[in-house]
């Protein structure tokens, strides 16, 4: 069983890593010449320039505010604290491509960095600030009022005990905000600035640069894994020691006083930018006449119905494979840990810096040359959609699986059951709300996806996402409206349910 | 009856995995004719649905960006499924016929358009075309000003002041063009002096706006794109005007869209019929008339969308289709220079 445990959940990493070693080959098959040639000139210096700048700028932007929020929000006495609490998370939940969509539309003084940086920013701060939130939520204010009554002022006391004890959480936070910024496309395209995402889509359409493209998938995916082996780094680096936990207060809130109002705008202002002007952008188009004439397509309620049909039933086709290709690998971390399990879902990991868009040049270049049969297949891009969210689903699978107590396994092995009517009548049922929450936020993310559905949607499947984008492409900003609310709707849904699970488990 | 809902919820699964698996084989068994196609999805949908509701075959259609699916259909090979391509320009269409992947298209249809619209070879057929010119914002240049020829955009003069879109489908045919009747050095300087001086866009949608807007003097694009954002626009609120370089310039030049049997499609009848509906009288008169398409019908005797200038009245550069070439060049030389 253990074998069969193992190859099961071997298919996911392996799947993950098909793509990525493909990408990596085609590179180095490129030859030295060839690739110094493409590497070495000013384009390349030009997206490494653009890229990393926003990059920097996303992650300290990011990080402040990120930091500033979980800070109010835990530790001081501000008025609204738990609506803010669910608030600060929200702007998660509009998909950075519509995001760059609305701010585009607004005003073409958005094109370019500035529209780029805010929408980042404003999209991925909870990234920073869920975690540090939670981070201060666990720790022991004792080791504060120490730190004052030895003589500290409150500022110190936060640079040299608060804040070093938040590093894992706020670093692991810049780092993901990071890799986001590296992975993205849509919002960058729409809002007109060139990173490597963006010159890689543009090669393939003008087609004839398959090593061009190829090399700069390389440049990108290199970026992506160093800051992907930094995240797991800061996150495996050692904890602040002490003896037992303790039965810890919650800290005293600080009351503001004067500084409440600006503390309120420092929490209001992202929200409003991140997810009211989104929001609101949508709304005003929706009012708009939907010319024919830009728009790719006359926008029908036909049209929208089978979009939206089109997006919920990849979502829920895809966010079945994916979990079931988690869980033999959630399992056997779970159950047996080890310096395997510890191997493969490291691997699988790896997804997180694969993007979208070089995961879609390589499947469907395998696909055409070994793979005829799923070549422009639905099944071609459901597999695209579970290596992307292979991680999503591992972290949660083996979340369900390590609350699923082990003892109950056991005793009805010990009654006589087999391993499959064990997984079938006691496993699954006890880890089943958990593994529901993993499928509904792969779902949401499958039927918001842009990328690779782009690319590798069969003929004549139109998603939302790739509504919103064509319209969107030819400025047709109205009628890419309907698209953009349905789909924003779909993420306000996964919006609340991470909040609510991070709520239950920060109680 | 717990234990029937998880049966349920794992009969559902598999049958949700399955179906794609199955749904792409019985699209291969199925009938409809497939169409790849570069040119505007409005456009076409317009066109397909009139096919089937005259012949009754139903057409699936591939949309992308027509270098993207002409390389589509070459790494394909045989194994295409498309029958029948439809591309917004030339070039794409002769690197297909290069390669020996088009089939002859009826004689009785080539004769329906001038033969200086179609391939040499007779493999591809030219259905309509679209010209090239500089959309400008009066606003923040005057007409007296703008230059008498393309190639003068890439002086210093015009640095910061013109816009245009290397890696749309509609630029790489002016590159090659240049590249054919001034020799590559030049269009190689032409377009470092681009970088040099233009706001770049992914498309010609995107410049097309960006002028009318004023957010930059000039832009390289089709009339196509001017006539659409007026007509959506209304004549008020167009800020933007189109100019035509002096007779014969190289920017001047005519795009041909054109469509093509592929000679791995099994559906040769049926795909023959496809283009010779895409040239006929009716269909070529309601694309004439319709407010969603602005390019001039090949086939002699139709007049144009009013907003376009009249089709004698063009002044394009003496070079030929098969001079213009196969775009491989041009993408080369965007390589070269660095904006792609």
């Amino acid at each position: 069983m253990p074998v069969a445990l193992v190859l099961a959940a071997a298919i996911g990493p392996v799947l993950v890593l098909l793509p990525i070693l493909a990408t990596l080959a085609s590179a180095l098959g490129a030859g030295w010449g060839a690739a110094r040639a493409l590497l070495f000139r000013p384009l390349v210096a030009q997206l490494l320039g653009n890229t990393l700048t926003l990059m920097l700028a996303a992650m300290l932007a990011a990080g402040v505010l990120g930091l500033a929020s979980a800070w109010l929000v835990e530790r001081t006495a501000l008025p609204g604290r738990r609506a803010w609490a669910v608030l600060a998370a929200a702007p998660l939940a509009v998909p950075p491509f519509v995001a760059g969509y609305a701010w585009v539309s607004i005003a073409p003084v958005f094109e370019g960095f500035l529209g780029a940086w805010l929408v980042v920013t404003l999209t991925y701060t909870p990234l920073v600030y869920l975690p540090v939130a939670a981070a201060l939520r666990g720790l022991d204010p004792a080791l504060e009022e120490t730190a004052m009554a030895l003589g500290l002022g409150r500022w110190r006391v936060f640079l040299r005990v608060v804040l070093p004890q938040l590093r894992p959480a706020l670093l692991g936070g810049m780092l993901l905000v990071a890799l986001d910024v590296l992975v993205e496309f849509g919002a960058f395209a729409l809002l007109r600035f060139r990173t490597f995402t963006t010159t890689i889509y543009a090669a393939y359409r003008t087609g004839f640069n398959a090593d061009a493209a190829a090399m700069l998938a390389f440049v990108l995916l290199l970026l992506c894994l160093l800051c992907l082996v930094a995240e797991f780094a800061v996150r495996g680096r050692a904890r602040y020691a002490r003896v037992g936990k303790g039965t810890r207060r919650r800290a005293r809130p600080l009351a503001l006083g004067r500084w409440t109002l600006p503390a309120l705008m420092v929490l209001a202002l992202p929200v409003a930018a991140g997810l009211l002007l989104p929001l609101a952008t949508i709304a005003y188009w929706m009012t708009r006449h939907a010319a024919a004439a830009s728009s790719p397509a006359a926008a029908s309620w036909g049209r929208l119905l089978a979009a939206t049909w089109s997006s919920l039933w990849l979502g829920a086709t895809g966010a079945t494979l994916t979990v079931l290709l988690a869980l033999p690998l959630g399992y056997l971390v779970a159950r047996r840990p080890g310096r395997l399990a510890t191997l493969l879902e490291r691997a699988a990991f790896l997804a997180m810096g694969a993007p979208g868009i070089v995961v879609a040049l390589a499947l469907s270049g395998l696909a055409v040359r070994h793979a005829r049969g799923l070549y422009q297949s639905a099944g071609l891009l459901l597999v695209a959609y579970a290596v992307l969210f292979l991680p999503l689903a591992v972290v949660s699978a083996r979340a369900a699986l390590e609350q699923a107590q082990k003892a109950l396994e056991d005793v009805a092995r010990a009654l006589g059951q087999g391993w499959l009517a064990t997984a079938w009548r006691v496993v699954l049922p006890l880890a089943g709300p958990g593994l529901g929450a993993a499928a509904a936020l792969v779902f949401v993310s499958v039927s918001t996806e842009l990328t690779a559905t782009l690319l590798l949607a069969p003929i004549g499947t139109r998603t939302l996402a790739t509504e919103v984008w064509a319209n969107t492409a030819s400025l047709a900003f109205a009628a890419a409206a309907p698209y953009a609310a349905v789909m924003t709707l779909f993420s306000l849904i996964s919006t609340w349910l991470l909040a609510r699970r991070f709520a239950a488990a920060a109680v | 009856m717990f234990r029937l809902s998880r049966r349920a919820v794992l009969l559902g699964g598999g049958v949700l995995l399955a179906a794609p698996f199955v749904a792409s084989r019985a699209a291969q068994a199925g009938t409809p004719l497939v169409l790849y196609a570069a040119q505007h999805e409005q456009v076409v949908d317009m066109i397909t649905r009139a096919f089937t509701k005259s012949t009754g075959i139903a057409v699936r259609t591939r949309f992308g960006e027509a270098p993207e699916i002409a390389n589509q259909i070459a790494t394909e090979g045989r194994h295409s499924p498309a029958d029948v391509y439809f591309t917004e320009n030339s070039p794409e269409l002769l690197l297909l016929d290069e390669r020996h992947m088009l089939a002859p298209v009826e004689k009785s249809t080539l004769a329906q358009v001038p033969a200086r619209w179609s391939a040499p070879s007779g493999n591809w057929l030219g259905v309509l075309a679209r010209d090239s010119v500089l959309a400008y914002n009066p606003r923040l240049v005057t007409a007296d000003a703008l230059p008498a020829s393309l190639l003068d955009l890439a002086a210093p003069a015009w640095k910061g002041r013109v816009a245009f879109a290397p890696t749309d489908a509609d630029t790489l045919p002016v590159i090659g063009a240049i590249a054919a009747l001034k020799g590559r050095a030049a269009a190689l300087a032409w377009l470092r002096g681009m970088k040099a001086n233009a706001k770049i866009y992914d498309d010609d949608e995107g410049v097309i706006a960006a002028v009318d807007r004023g957010a930059v003097a000039t832009g390289i694009v089709n009339s196509y794109y001017w006539c659409r954002l007026r007509t959506e626009q209304g004549a008020a609120k167009t800020a933007s005007r189109l100019h035509r370089f002096s007779p014969d310039d190289v920017g001047n030049l005519i795009n041909v869209s054109g469509a093509a049997v592929l000679a791995s499609s099994r559906r040769q009848a049926e795909a023959q019929r496809f283009l010779a509906f895409l040239v006929s009288a009716p269909m070529q008169m309601a694309l004439a008339q319709s407010d969603i398409d602005f390019e001039y019908p090949l086939r002699p005797g139709i007049a144009a969308n009013p907003l376009l200038a009249p089709f004698a009245s063009l002044r394009p550069p003496p070079v030929t289709i098969a001079g213009i070439g196969d775009d491989r060049l041009a993408a080369r030389l965007l390589q070269d220079v660095g904006l792609v």
